[in-house]
């Protein structure tokens, strides 16, 4: 089985092309970066296996089913560009919802659970409104993991946190893949994401330009790989 | 069953954040007394007059007040990215929007409800004569409202001058249930039941809002999925 | 050779419309009660059909974009759309006139005037939702379903105005109207090369909407890199 197959995936805007024949595979329990400089279609193919838009063309498989399939997404764990938190809601009854949505047996104890576990449970009554940054981001963490979902799909998730948020993402990420569980992050070069990063995938003008393990020249210069494979 | 458990969950969902910050109602609402004031102004509401324009009236004021309403219900996912977590969410687009009409629904119902008296009291209408045919009315045609312009709100959610697409697109689509609620509100709020020929425009509302609920169902995921 | 095909069914249309004129004028009688003015009724019923007929295949074209993908049927889609615009237009401007010489009065909001009214606003609607939406795709998808949406609500749109009111001759097709029947052939030989002429220019837009794209997706791919 597959944790994630994209195969021979198209989308086009009007008649411009931004992804071309893209296809990879993520075995369950990888690690893999998303690489692209901005504009290279990364943005369009998270939201391609986000379900936020159907590729033109292609076939998006996510453990062996199709990814429209409504069953498939109770395993996927989503943390996108914004934060996808109710400000008017307080933080209990974000995290209640999102896990009533993704069908959770006991949506009360899933929620305490992890205002517990991102240190959120002093002021879970409190508005979201009323929060700094840091407790919005921590409970968006929180509400991706929630349902303890086999594969996370993670846009950026390093670039709007702070430090306790990205400490925090990693911990629960390090736990995530000591489990066997799937992730894949769009990133541009950021070393806390090719760091957890077994593989990296990387676009180029829409195209597939590399794809393989995470090796060590990658860590050390972060402009080795678009050196190597992204200008061509 | 677990379908009708996320369309609840979303109507709760909507309704809890409306009514902590009342945004969308005390507009809605405060818009609604407006127009029924204005409205004065433009004719001499003697009783004779108003027992042929009442309901055309009423029905104006609630149609302006619904576009506030519908207005806001995808509007206020924009916020933090919402909408894309509820789209890429095992529930399916219909539960969404149904769960979205339910709650524009109650909130519309209730302004109505507001409404009523204080139309009755500014204008001099025993407007309670007949309450069961006037729920049935009233029941059909905010339904009608509410899931084309929920429809609405979720196709214009992304553009530009949403606020002003919404009514643009939204009031000739709305004619015929509009119309159909006047012809029936008029004498209902004379005190005459609904009989004869005036069935016909039950039917139509009937129509309408089964033949609109449907094709929004089946066209929702288009309109949320690129 | 596509558009040489456009140029012959344009020419040939304005030829059998100058023929059709010529008969008008020369060889059909006055009508008994409204003399020579009637004769717009042989251009006001066929724009009526014509823009129909547009709205029709533009519901098709709706219907067949969100099931292929295919942005040639978005073309024929806001093509059918505009041109029908147009030959509503038509229909309520001629009405119009008519209505001024036989009633006295520019406008009444008879039921067959004001559904018209109403289309028209609906598919205006459609226009003006496709200039909103910038990129393509989205735009397309979008009208599709508002050009279902719409078609759907027009027949509820003439039963509840026509219970509301009436003053509009009867109609000619059904229903309680007569109409002599060198008038009706010339009615629907006069709607020939009116559909023959929304034909052409349905086509010349689909080429300007395909060239449109070629464009947008150049600059696209222009600023892209």
């Amino acid at each position: 089985m597959k944790a994630l197959a994209v195969e021979g995936v198209w989308k086009f805007y009007g008649d411009y092309a931004a992804l071309r024949e893209v296809s990879f595979e993520i075995e369950p329990g990888q690690c893999t970066a998303l690489l692209g400089r901005n504009g290279a279609g990364k943005t369009t193919l998270i939201r391609i296996l986000a379900g936020l838009s159907r590729p033109s063309r292609g076939v998006v498989k996510v453990f062996d089913t199709d990814f429209q399939n409504r069953t498939t997404r109770n395993r996927i764990g989503i943390l996108g560009h914004g934060i996808a938190i109710y400000d008017e809601l307080s933080a209990y009854e974000n995290l209640r919802l999102f896990a009533s949505l993704y069908g959770l047996e006991k949506p009360d104890s899933a929620a305490n659970h992890w205002l517990e576990r991102t240190g959120l449970d002093r002021v879970k009554d409190s508005l979201v409104r009323e929060f700094s940054r840091g407790m919005r981001q921590r409970l968006a963490v929180a509400r991706a993991f929630l349902h303890n979902p086999q594969m996370l799909l993670l846009d950026e998730p390093f670039t709007a946190l702070d430090d306790r948020a990205i400490a925090l993402l990693q911990n629960l990420l390090r736990d995530a893949l000591s489990e066997g569980r799937t992730v894949l992050m769009s990133t541009h070069q950021l070393r806390e994401a090719l760091e957890l990063a077994t593989h990296v995938v990387l676009i180029n003008r829409g195209k597939l330009a590399h794809r393989g393990v995470r090796t060590q020249e990658m860590l050390d210069d972060p402009g080795y790989l678009y050196r190597t494979y992204g200008e061509a | 069953m677990l379908f009708l458990r996320q369309v609840l969950t979303i109507t709760a969902k909507d309704l809890r954040s409306e009514l902590r910050t009342k945004e969308a109602l005390n507009a809605s609402l405060a818009f609604a007394l407006v127009i029924l004031l204005l409205f004065s102004f433009a004719f001499d509401a003697n009783p004779e007059m108003m027992r042929e324009i009442s309901g055309g009236l009423l029905w104006l004021a609630f149609a302006f007040a619904g576009a506030l309403i519908l207005n806001r219900s995808f509007a206020r996912e924009l916020v933090n990215d919402c909408l894309d977590a509820l789209i890429s969410s095992p529930v399916p687009g219909a539960a969404l929007f149904l769960g979205k009409v339910l709650a524009n629904y109650v909130l519309l119902l209730g302004i109505e409800v507001v409404c009523l008296p204080i139309f009755g009291v500014f204008y001099n209408v025993r407007w309670a004569q007949q309450p069961l045919w006037l729920a049935l009315v009233l029941i059909l045609a905010t339904w009608g409202v509410c899931v084309v312009g929920t429809i609405f709100s979720a196709l214009t959610v992304n553009l530009r001058l949403r606020e002003l697409m919404l009514p643009m697109l939204v009031y000739p689509m709305l004619i015929p249930c509009l119309m159909a609620a006047m012809m029936l509100t008029t004498p209902l709020l004379a005190g005459q039941p609904i009989e004869g020929d005036l069935f016909a425009w039950l039917r139509l509302l009937v129509g309408f809002d089964i033949i609109f609920t449907s094709l929004a169902v089946v066209l929702i995921d288009t309109v949320l999925i690129g | 050779m596509r558009e040489k095909t456009l140029y012959g069914l344009g020419a040939l249309a304005i030829a059998l419309l100058t023929h059709n004129i010529w008969k008008m004028l020369v060889n059909l009688p006055d009508e008994a009660f409204q003399g020579a003015i009637f004769r717009i009724i042989f251009f006001h019923v066929p724009a009526a059909f014509t823009c129909f007929t547009c709205f029709l295949v533009s519901l098709i074209a709706g219907i067949s974009y969100l099931k292929t993908r295919d942005l040639k049927w978005d073309a024929l889609g806001v093509s059918t759309t505009e041109v029908g615009l147009a030959f509503g237009a038509a229909n309520l401007l001629t009405g119009m006139i008519w209505a001024r010489i036989i009633w006295g009065i520019w406008w009444t909001w008879d039921w067959r005037l004001t559904s018209m009214l109403i289309c028209w606003l609906l598919y205006g609607g459609y226009l003006v939702l496709r200039r909103a939406i910038e990129e393509p795709t989205e735009r397309a998808r979008l009208s599709a379903v508002m050009s279902i949406l719409s078609f759907s609500v027009v027949p509820f749109v003439f039963f509840s105005i026509k219970w509301f009111r009436t003053q509009h001759p009867q109609p000619v097709l059904y229903g309680e109207g007569k109409m002599d029947s060198g008038y009706r052939a010339m009615l629907f030989g006069n709607w020939v090369p009116i559909l023959m002429i929304a034909i052409v220019l349905v086509a010349v837009r689909m080429m300007q909407e395909r060239r449109q794209r070629e464009v947008d997706a150049l600059r696209r791919s222009a600023h892209a890199f």
